[in-house]
């Protein structure tokens, strides 16, 4: 398999970004923390240093510690059934242990000044930081878009912009500062930036044979959602994407054989990536597309920022109706040149499996591609099968080569 | 020369070995608990048949595994999913456009296949015991019966009880509940295998024919009648519903080394 060189520097990246929230002189700087594809860009320009409790959720899971988290969060009355980010992460905070300490060498996540959620990818998350909002006793602010958006009216584009200066005017009032706006300007003219490489970054990935994989995605994801806003991202996606073209170049894929090219649906198992990735790899089939790694991809417009945020935020892939997402699921399929789609059904993510209404069967029955439904979890191991997913996928994958 | 065909299915409860000829009939086959030692047993089963069969083991051609235990089969020439053998082995028995509803041990699978033959779609239970055939083995030791005692017992009730739990731990406290009001045992047993049927169904769309396979279906041959009047569809049983996905196996051992001749010459 080839690798990807500029991981190297993306570890570096990552490590400054954590070790940032605890400098080792000068003042420690203000702490916000937002949902992952919340309204991050207002925090940076308020002079916010921003922390995505959901990227930790992703680390529990990787490293496996959120089995170990899980029942403390489910002890205390989360059940087991919500989500697992939210059980892994209020469990790591309750047993005091997070994978950043062997990871980054920083005891803790950053305790914040303020909490900052968008209902956008689910409602779960009001309660997750309503936990910390008691726990840490800091204001909880909240943007609550329309809710499985089909096309986008005006005015619920209106509203979400109102819910935006609302937030800003909350803010202005935390911080006895008036909200810069040439700074907000640069802030997201920077994200915008991140996202425009971060697409292309994908896009290598229409090529035969793919130069990278949804697996390489989502370790390589880290920059455009924890540091979208920021220069630093960019700097990273520039050289990423040239280590890409010269693979391109020099026909270098991310497998030595690459029969079968499939699409995955939904949230990524995060324990079981190696897992997967290795599975993939024996049957020779490539996974180059994915709705969860194509879900930091936004379109800014710098000459009406604020509405062109409330249209990107609130017309995330997960946030949309059914009939949008298989619209953009065809358009993926057809682009991709995708033989076969995984819908990963995750238990505690009703909002990003794709599969609970009869989405795979419509999609099937238009683009006549196969799909197999794989039944797991982000983060609880518990809900996950190795044996029956083998299985499935190797029946699949046979099924697609006939 | 080769002259026979290996396909071992190391199940998650059963071990079954099928040895076809180059007719692809059957000379010889043999069902044992799996255990513990997936490779040992296979190979126990095999030796078995060729003793029976006074056929030794350098005349067996080439040997497919499949099922739960297939990579851990020390003389496999290829491993196959059991998904793939079980679509493989019924078409080989009912040559037409089907679904199968196996019901195995740990899961249960619905398989279409065309009428070419070719594997169209498959669904598999969820990562969940109820109506597979460890919900069976569970109510059997709950109720001290046997799987053939529930059988008949079942196949004589005049109506059934209904038992709808997706859970099997919850179904038996159903079945608790059941004994506890004075419902009658050959209701309530009708009642847990019409819950089988429920499962399955619930898993896919069903398409007539069907096609019944699986360790539950040999053990169970009510769940036949429930299918047909239940689903209002006409179900086709192999003569050993249990060995199917061996079967399957070993055709695609016959027909791997009719490739590889065909390759050499």
């Amino acid at each position: 398999m080839s690798e990807i060189n500029s991981t190297k520097l993306l570890k570096g990246i990552m490590a400054d970004y954590f070790k940032s929230f605890f400098p080792s002189e000068g003042e420690k700087p203000k702490v916000a923390w937002c949902t992952s594809v919340g309204p991050s860009e207002i925090l940076t320009a308020f002079g916010y240093q921003v922390y995505y409790p959901e990227n930790h959720g992703a680390m529990l899971g990787a490293t496996r510690t959120s089995n170990e988290c899980i029942p403390q969060a489910t002890s205390l009355g989360y059940s087991p059934d919500i989500c697992s980010y939210l059980t892994s992460d209020i469990g790591s905070h309750l047993l005091g242990k997070t994978p950043l300490t062997r990871a980054y060498g920083i005891p803790h996540p950053p305790r914040p000044d303020v909490l900052v959620y968008s209902t956008n990818q689910c409602h779960e998350v009001q309660e997750w930081f309503s936990y910390y909002g008691r726990e840490f006793n800091v204001p909880v602010l909240g943007i609550h878009p329309p809710w499985k958006a089909g096309p986008m009216t005006t005015l619920q584009l209106a509203h979400v912009k109102d819910q935006y200066l609302e937030l800003i005017k909350n803010l202005e009032t935390l911080n006895k500062t008036s909200f810069d706006y040439d700074r907000f300007h640069q802030v997201l003219g920077n994200s915008a930036t991140t996202s425009k490489l971060w697409r292309e970054f994908l896009n290598k990935m229409v090529n035969r044979p793919s130069p990278a994989t949804f697996f390489d995605s989502c370790i390589q994801m880290g920059p455009a959602v924890v540091l979208r806003g920021l220069p630093e991202a960019n700097d990273y996606y520039r050289q990423l994407n040239q280590e890409m073209d010269q693979k391109i170049t020099a026909g270098e894929g991310a497998l030595e054989k690459e029969r079968i090219r499939l699409f995955w649906d939904g949230m990524p198992v995060w324990g079981k990536l190696r897992y997967f990735s290795e599975l993939f790899k024996e049957n020779a089939s490539a996974v180059v597309a994915s709705t969860y790694c194509n879900s930091w991809v936004f379109d800014f417009d710098l000459d009406d920022p604020l509405l062109s945020m409330a249209r990107a935020y609130t017309g995330i892939f997960i946030n949309r109706s059914e009939e949008v997402k298989e619209k953009v699921l065809a358009g993926l399929i057809d682009e991709y040149q995708i033989d076969g789609v995984i819908y990963h059904d995750s238990k505690t993510c009703p909002h990003n499996s794709n599969n609970r209404f009869g989405l795979p069967q419509r999609l099937q029955q238009e683009t006549k591609v196969p799909y197999l439904v794989v039944d797991g979890d982000l983060n609880d191991l518990r809900c996950f099968s190795q044996e029956q997913t083998t299985t499935s996928l190797e029946a699949f994958v046979e099924q697609l080569s006939e | 020369m080769s002259r026979y065909f290996c396909g071992i299915d190391i199940g998650s409860s059963y071990t079954k070995v099928v040895v076809v000829d180059e007719n692809r009939s059957i000379v010889g086959h043999e069902v044992r608990k799996t255990g513990i030692s997936f490779d040992q047993v296979a190979l126990d089963a095999l030796d078995e048949i060729l003793a029976q069969a006074k056929i030794d083991r350098a005349s067996i051609g080439r040997v497919v595994s499949t099922g739960v235990g297939r990579h851990n089969c020390s003389i496999r020439d290829v491993a196959r999913p059991e998904i793939t053998a079980l679509a493989k082995g019924s078409f080989y028995l009912f040559p037409r456009a089907i679904t199968i509803v196996d019901i195995g041990g740990q899961d249960n699978k619905v398989i279409k296949v065309g009428a070419d033959g070719r594997q169209l779609s498959f669904k598999m239970n969820r990562k969940c015991a109820a109506g597979t055939g460890s919900f069976l083995e569970e109510v059997a030791h709950k109720l001290d019966l046997t799987i053939a005692q529930m059988n008949q017992q079942a196949a004589n009730a005049e109506r059934s009880i209904n038992v709808g739990s997706f859970c099997t731990v919850f179904a038996a406290t159903e079945i608790v509940h059941h004994i506890r009001n004075g419902e009658k045992l050959d209701q309530i047993l009708l009642g847990v295998f019409e819950s089988i049927y429920k499962r399955a169904s619930e898993m896919d769309t069903i398409t007539d024919p069907v096609v019944l396979t699986g360790g539950a279906v040999a053990h169970a041959p009510v769940l036949k009648d429930i299918f047909q009047k239940r689903g209002n569809i006409s179900v086709l049983t192999p003569p050993e519903p249990q060995l199917v996905c061996a079967m399957g196996a070993a055709i695609f051992a016959y027909e791997g080394s009719q490739a590889q001749s065909e390759e050499d010459q």
